[in-house]
C-alpha cells in the first residue's frame, strides 16, 4: 500500500477572545467520497476563511477544553478519536475534554461519509491541540519568569520544576494573549504518542450506559409535538382522498396536514399520533412501481449487466453472475427530526451526516434564505449511511409550516423498512480467464438499481449518486492480468435509495472475493496460499496472514463447517477477515467465530476500530445470510426486524478477535473497511461447508 | 408526586388515572388505559431511556423492567402497570454506583451508537436475575436488536457481569 508519512503543516489561528481560543483550517484531503473532488495537495491547503471553516478549540475558565466538531457522530467514535488526538497533543485529560456537535456552517468541510472524518480531523486537530499547549507553556513561563523550555504539561495542567502548576483555565486569559509561543507547536512524532494508539472507552460510555445519551427525539423543544405521518402501502403512492374527521375529533390531537410523502398527524404524545394516523381514512394511488416485482426487477437488472468482452485466446474461464436485494439500513433510531419553521426563520434538530446541504435544501423547501434557517446537529442512533439523506428534518419542516407550529416528527420502523432508504439492488458479472495456471484477465460487470426521477412530484433530494469511477477490481487488489469493468443501470421511478456502508464494495468486492476462491479451487490451490501468491500489495498479504494465522485457517473441522477468507483494500486502508461457519443445517447456518486483522495506519482508538470491524463483521454475516428487502407489486413487503432479518444475538460469532496492524503510517479510513472482506468471508465458508457456490444474497431470506 | 395529564385538544376528556413506582418514586399519570407504557414515559414522564424502536414488542430497545421481570414497555398498557414498579434504565444504578451489568458495558466499551443499549443492558439485567450464571445458549436467547452488531462484546461484558455479579 502506498503510505507516506505526510509533512503537512497547518497553520493554526488564534482568535482574539479573552480565552484561549485557537482555530485550525480543516483540509479537504481526505476525499468525501467515490466521486468528490481529487484529494488537495499540500500547497493548496489555504489558509484563508472565516472561522465557520475551521475546527476551533477553546479552554474555558472554568478548565473545560472544547470542540465543536464539524462532524456527526452515529456510533462510529469519532468524537472519541477527535478527543484522544486533543488530549495527546495538549496533555489534557480526556475527561476534561468536551467535543459537542458544530451547528450546521455556511463553509467548510462539514461532511460525515467516506471513511474520511479521521483522515481529514487527523492533522488539524493536533496541530490545534498542539499549537494551544505552546501558548499555555509560554504563558506559564511567563507568570512564573521561568524558561518556557523548563515547563511540563499532564493532566490539564502546567507544571514548573519547583512544583508550582496551573491549570489550562487559569491560565486561558493569559495565553489568549501571546503571539508567539516560547516553545515548539509541533505535534509529537508518533514515538512518543501516550493517548493516540492506546485502547480507550468512548467518552460517552457513561452517559449511554445510564440512559442520559440524548437523541433527537429525547429533545424537549418548547411546543414540539409528537407527529407520525400516514404513508401509503406502495413506494411513491400519493393521497387520493382524505377523511380526516374521526382523526381531528379524537382527543389530544393538534393538526393534520397533507405533505408529498402522505398524511402528517401533530398530537400531545406518540399514542394519540399513531391513533389519529391509524383513524384517518385514506383512498391511495399506486406509485408508479405498482406492476413491479422482485422477479421483474432481477430481471431487468440481468439484462442491464453490460456483455464482458472477448476472453483471450485459448483462455479456460471460472465465471459466476451475483445478485443482491435491496438491504434497509434500518439504524436502531427511526429518522427523527425537530422543527420549528416561522414565518422570518427556522430552526431544525436533527441528526445528519450533511448539515450544510440539509439547511440549504430545507430554506428552499420553506421559501427562506438559508441564513436564516439553523440546523443544530444531534447524535444519532446509528447511520450506516441513512443520515446522508435529510428526507426527515425536510418533512419536518414542511409539517411545522404547515401547522403552524413546532413539531416533533418520527418515523415509524415501518416507514423506516418500507420507504426506505436502501441499499440498490444489483447484480455481478464476473468471469476470470485462466491460462498457464494464473489469471490472465479479469472482467466484471455490474447493473444496480437508481432512482429515476419523473415529472412533477419528484423532490429534490440530498442526493445518493452511484459515481461511475472505476470497479473496485480495477485498482488491482490482484496480479490478474488485463482488467475490465463496466456499469449498467435500472432506473425505477420513486425508488428511495441510499450509500450504504461500503457503497458499492459491499457488493462488488464480495462477489470478487467469491470469484477468487472459485479461481483457486479450480487451480487446486489453497485460497489463502492463492491469494498470498497473487495480492499485490505487502499490506494486505501481511494482514491475510494475520487472520489466517490468528484463525487457525485450514483445522479440522466437523462436515458441514467451513473457514472461509477474504480481503479489501480501500480508504487508504485493508483488512482480511477470517470467518468459520456451521451450516449443517444449511438454511440456518451459524457463523461460530470471526478474525479480522486490519492495517489503517496509526489506529487512534485500537478499541473503536475493533469495535467498527466487529460491527462490519455482523454487516457481512446479515447482508449474506438473511438481511434483505423484497419488492411486492410496488411495496416493501417488509415492515419490522420481525422480517427484516438483521442478525440478533443467536447470529454473532460466538468468537471474535480483531487484530490492528502497528504502524506509523497517516490514519486510513476504518468505519466501512470491513464489509466486503466481513461478507465475502462469510460466503466462502458457506460455499466450503455446504459444497455450493453461492449466487443469491442473502441466501436464506 | 407528579401529576401530569395529558392536554386535551378542544375539550377535556376525564382520563383514568394511574399511580405507580417509577424507579423508586411514586408517580401519578392521567391517560388512556390502552397508552402503551413507552409513550406514558417518554411523552408525559421525560423519561427517555427507553427508546423507540419499533413499537411493536420486536426490536426490545425500550427494555425495562416491571416489578423485576423485562418487559417491552412499547407493547404495556398503563393500565397494567398500576400499582406496580417500573424500572428503566435511570433507575438500574444505586445513585452513582453503577449496576454491575453497567459497570461491565463500560469496562468492555460495548457501545457504539448506544441506542438499544440502555435495552440491552435492562435486558442482560433480568437475565443474570433469573440465572446467575448464564451459559452462551441462554445469551443467545437475548432477542434485543443491535443494529451497530455489538453483539461480542454484549456476550464478553454479560460473562463479566457474571462473575463479578
Amino acid at each position: 500500500m502506498d503510505r507516506q508519512l505526510s509533512r503537512r503543516r497547518f497553520m493554526v489561528y488564534t482568535l482574539a477572545a479573552s480565552t484561549l481560543t485557537v482555530a485550525a483550517p480543516l483540509a479537504c484531503d481526505a476525499p468525501p467520497a467515490e466521486g468528490a473532488e481529487p484529494a488537495r495537495r499540500s500547497s493548496d491547503v489555504l489558509v484563508t476563511g472565516t472561522d465557520e471553516e475551521m475546527l476551533v478549540l477553546e479552554v474555558t475558565a472554568a478548565n473545560r477544553i472544547v470542540v465543536r466538531l464539524p462532524r456527526v457522530e452515529v456510533g462510529q467514535g469519532v468524537t472519541t478519536a477527535v478527543a484522544m488526538m486533543i488530549a495527546e497533543e495538549l496533555d489534557a485529560r480526556l475527561a476534561d475534554i468536551d467535543i459537542p456537535l458544530a451547528d450546521a456552517r455556511t463553509q467548510g468541510n462539514q461532511y460525515t461519509g467516506g471513511s474520511s472524518s479521521v483522515r481529514s480531523l487527523y492533522g488539524p486537530a493536533r496541530q490545534l491541540a498542539a499549537t494551544a499547549r505552546a501558548k499555555l507553556v509560554t504563558a506559564a513561563a511567563r507568570l512564573w519568569h521561568v524558561p518556557a523550555r523548563a515547563l511540563r504539561t499532564r493532566d490539564t495542567k502546567v507544571y514548573a520544576p519547583d512544583g508550582r502548576s496551573a491549570t489550562f483555565g487559569y491560565l486561558t486569559g493569559y495565553a489568549a494573549a501571546i503571539r508567539v509561543p516560547a516553545v515548539s507547536a509541533r505535534p509529537k512524532p508518533a514515538s512518543r504518542h501516550q493517548v493516540i494508539g492506546r485502547p480507550t472507552t468512548r467518552i460517552d460510555a457513561r452517559d449511554i450506559v445510564t440512559g442520559k445519551a440524548r437523541y433527537a427525539g429525547d429533545l424537549t423543544v418548547a411546543g414540539a409535538r409528537p407527529t407520525v405521518v400516514a404513508r401509503p402501502p406502495t413506494l411513491g403512492g400519493t393521497v387520493l382522498s382524505l377523511d380526516d374527521r374521526a382523526a381531528r375529533a379524537m382527543p389530544g390531537v393538534h393538526a393534520v396536514v397533507r405533505v408529498e410523502g402522505g398524511v402528517a398527524v401533530v398530537a400531545e404524545t406518540f399514542h394519540h399520533a399513531f391513533q389519529a394516523r391509524d383513524a384517518l381514512k385514506i383512498t391511495w394511488a399506486p406509485g408508479p412501481l405498482a406492476a413491479l416485482s422482485d422477479a421483474d426487477i432481477r430481471r431487468r437488472l440481468r439484462a442491464a449487466v453490460p456483455r464482458l468482452g472477448t476472453p483471450p485466446r485459448g483462455s479456460a474461464q471460472v465465471e459466476g453472475e451475483f445478485e443482491f436485494a435491496f438491504v434497509s439500513h434500518a439504524p436502531m433510531e427511526v429518522l427523527t427530526a425537530v422543527a420549528d419553521v416561522r414565518p422570518t426563520r427556522a430552526e431544525i434538530w436533527f441528526s445528519s451526516q450533511t448539515p450544510m446541504d440539509a439547511r440549504d435544501s430545507i430554506a428552499e423547501a420553506v421559501g427562506l434564505p438559508a441564513a436564516k434557517v439553523k440546523v443544530h446537529v444531534m447524535r444519532g442512533g446509528g447511520s450506516f449511511g441513512r443520515r446522508l439523506d435529510s428526507d426527515a428534518a425536510l418533512e419536518a419542516a414542511l409539517i411545522s409550516k404547515a401547522a403552524g407550529r413546532p413539531v416533533k416528527l418520527m418515523w415509524s420502523r415501518a416507514d423506516d423498512i418500507r420507504h426506505g432508504r436502501m441499499r440498490p439492488a444489483g447484480r455481478h458479472r464476473i468471469r476470470a480467464s485462466l491460462a498457464g495456471g494464473r489469471v490472465v484477465a479479469f472482467a466484471h460487470s455490474t447493473a444496480s438499481v437508481s432512482t429515476a426521477y419523473e415529472g412533477k412530484g419528484a423532490v429534490r433530494r440530498a442526493s445518493f449518486a452511484s459515481a461511475a469511477g472505476p470497479l473496485p477490481s480495477d485498482s488491482g487488489l490482484y496480479n490478474f492480468g488485463a482488467l475490465s469493468g463496466d456499469y449498467g443501470s435500472v432506473g425505477l421511478a420513486s425508488i428511495p435509495l441510499g450509500a450504504w456502508r461500503s457503497v458499492d464494495s459491499g457488493t462488488s468486492r464480495t462477489a470478487e472475493e467469491i470469484v477468487v476462491d472459485e479461481i483457486a479451487v479450480r487451480l487446486g490451490k489453497d485460497p489463502v496460499a492463492f491469494r498470498r501468491t497473487t495480492l499485490r500489495s505487502k499490506a494486505v498479504r501481511a494482514v491475510l496472514a494475520k487472520a489466517a494465522a490468528a484463525g487457525h485457517w485450514g483445522r479440522a473441522l466437523p462436515a458441514g463447517h467451513g473457514q472461509g477468507v477474504a480481503v479489501h483494500e480501500e480508504y487508504g486502508s485493508c483488512v482480511a477477515c477470517l470467518a468459520e461457519i456451521d451450516a449443517t443445517d444449511p438454511k440456518h447456518p451459524r457463523v461460530t467465530r470471526v478474525v479480522m486483522a486490519a492495517d489503517v495506519g496509526i489506529a487512534v482508538n485500537p478499541r473503536g476500530l475493533q469495535a467498527q470491524l466487529m460491527g462490519t463483521a455482523i454487516d457481512g454475516i446479515s447482508t449474506v445470510l438473511t438481511a434483505g428487502l423484497h419488492i411486492d407489486r410496488g411495496a416493501v413487503r417488509e415492515g419490522s426486524y420481525a422480517d427484516f432479518h438483521y442478525a440478533r444475538q443467536r447470529d454473532a460469532p460466538l468468537r471474535f478477535e480483531a487484530h490492528i496492524m502497528p504502524s506509523h503510517g497517516e490514519p486510513g479510513g476504518a468505519g466501512e473497511l470491513g464489509v466486503p472482506a466481513a461478507a465475502g468471508a462469510v460466503a466462502n465458508a458457506y460455499a466450503r461447508a455446504t459444497g455450493t457456490r453461492p449466487r443469491r444474497f442473502p441466501l436464506n431470506s | 408526586m407528579t401529576v401530569l395529564s395529558v392536554e386535551h385538544h378542544a375539550r377535556k376528556v376525564p382520563m383514568p388515572s394511574y399511580s405507580f413506582v417509577l424507579n423508586g418514586k411514586p408517580v401519578t399519570v392521567e391517560a388512556p388505559a390502552d397508552m402503551p407504557l413507552l409513550w406514558v414515559l417518554r411523552d408525559l414522564l421525560d423519561v427517555t431511556g427507553p427508546k423507540y424502536g419499533c413499537g411493536v414488542g420486536v426490536c426490545r430497545a425500550c427494555t425495562s423492567h416491571l416489578d423485576g421481570g423485562e418487559i417491552q414497555p412499547c407493547v404495556v398498557p398503563v393500565a397494567d402497570c398500576a400499582d406496580r414498579e417500573v424500572t428503566t434504565i435511570e433507575g438500574l444504578a444505586d445513585g452513582d454506583r453503577l449496576h454491575p451489568v453497567q459497570q461491565a458495558w463500560l469496562e468492555c466499551d460495548v457501545a457504539q451508537c448506544g441506542f438499544c443499549q440502555p435495552g440491552q443492558i435492562m435486558a442482560a439485567a433480568a437475565l443474570l436475575k433469573r440465572t446467575a450464571r448464564p451459559t452462551d445458549a441462554d445469551i443467545d436467547r437475548i432477542e434485543n436488536v443491535c443494529r451497530c452488531g455489538t453483539y461480542p462484546r454484549i456476550r464478553e461484558a454479560i460473562k463479566k457481569a457474571s462473575a463479578n455479579g
